[in-house]
């Protein structure tokens, strides 16, 4: 069970510095990388920053949508994804903060089920984009919990790469919806940008899906 | 408890039509009582599904990802949703996406909570600012070719529509037995 309020939670979190404050956190490149190489076919949906660099780091996919904006909108976009396309996994890769931003959507999720939607928050408990100011995550906020007890009952804590082929073979699997929050480290990694024309983005991932466009 | 349902208006079951004949499968929605009408018939749809949200914000993103998705959601929400969605509106701009929402209006006609008229009054601006044109029905012969139009300019021209449904048109809201 968990101790909240205790300085040391067991959230993976030093709770006492600003600074790299993960150490032994999962290398979130490598991480990102082994992921969406193991799910070749889901569609993915990147939270901004960070998140969409990863995943455009690991290899451009016209069935990626890259947010650049929409700040708390991964989620509830992947969610009218999920529900357009069910035959097909749906994968949201958000940091913590633009998940924090958007937890009510986790509620809206469980309201409707989709089986074939997971949310994956690379969590370095920070604001990387912004210079490193610590988020609720490493203030005592428990993303995985949060997400269970908006009904999400498939909310995993990840605490090793090692997890990456289960949670993989999870998203395939389609029993969703599925939550998985990542300890990553908070060390800072080169950036690596997507294209940020989004009607691209957009006109791309439908013709990927065989979708006429307008 | 109970709760009374107000018998509908014939121009709310032209709405719920209008969404079945355009093909709408999504209707994203924070309740108002000017959209009950609608939603009870969607969720009794098997074609069509309700999907409840805690702020008005996501209904803008999940439109967004049913058309990636090849689907045609709308959005319904009162307009003190409006001011909850503005940066999320930017996503239709920068992805060039259609959207639809219908708004039912407070605080502009015998509106007896005055906390609803700062927004009430700013609703048709957001939306402008945000890209959105903006429609009003303010009768109930309007509401029809009101709405039909909205649905074509999104989903056949691929615009950003906002329908706004009067204050009047919906009817005074009932705060003190008669």
């Amino acid at each position: 069970m968990t101790g909240n309020g205790m300085k040391t939670d067991g959230s993976g979190h030093d709770r006492g510095h600003d600074g790299d404050a993960r150490p032994g956190g999962i290398d979130r490149r490598a991480f990102v990388a082994r992921l969406l190489a193991a799910c070749p076919e889901a569609l993915v949906v990147t939270g901004l920053g960070s998140p969409s660099y990863d995943a455009f780091a690991a290899g451009d996919r016209d069935r990626t949508f890259y947010l650049w904006g929409a700040m708390g909108g991964a989620t509830p976009l992947a969610l009218g994804l999920a529900l357009a396309q069910p035959t097909r996994p749906v994968l949201v890769v958000t940091g913590d903060g633009e998940a924090l931003m958007g937890m009510g959507g986790l509620a809206t999720v469980a309201a409707q089920q989709p089986a074939n939607l997971t949310i994956v928050v690379l969590d370095n408990g920070h604001f990387g984009e912004t210079g490193m100011q610590r988020s609720h995550t490493s203030l005592g906020t428990r993303l995985a919990e949060v997400a269970r007890a908006c009904g999400i009952a498939r909310s995993d804590e990840i605490r090793s790469i090692d997890e990456v082929d289960a949670l993989a073979a999870r998203i395939a699997a389609r029993e969703g919806p599925a939550f998985a929050q990542v300890f990553i480290a908070s060390a800072e990694v080169p950036r690596a940008l997507p294209p940020r024309d989004g009607a691209y983005l957009k006109t791309r991932f439908r013709q990927a899906l065989g979708l006429a466009p307008m | 408890m109970t709760t009374t349902q107000p018998a509908a208006q014939p121009w709310q079951e032209r709405i719920f039509t209008l969404l079945k004949e355009a093909g709408v499968r999504q209707v994203a929605y924070v309740p108002d009582a000017g959209h009950a009408h609608v939603i009870r018939r969607v969720q009794a749809d098997p074609d069509m599904r309700g999907i409840v949200l805690t702020t008005e914000e996501e209904g803008v993103a999940l439109a967004a990802g049913a058309w990636l998705g090849g689907e045609r959601a709308v959005l319904l929400m009162q307009s003190s949703g409006v001011g909850n969605c503005v940066n999320m509106l930017s996503l239709l701009q920068s992805g060039d996406f259609p959207f639809v929402t219908l708004v039912t209006m407070r605080g502009e006609y015998a509106e007896f909570n005055p906390w609803q008229c700062p927004m009430g009054r700013a609703t048709q601006g957001a939306l402008e600012l945000m890209g959105v044109a903006v429609h009003r029905a303010s009768t109930a012969d309007e509401v029809e070719d009101v709405v039909g139009a909205a649905l074509d300019a999104a989903f056949r021209g691929g615009q950003r529509v906002a329908v706004l449904l009067s204050q009047r048109l919906i009817g005074r809201k009932q705060w003190v037995a008669k």
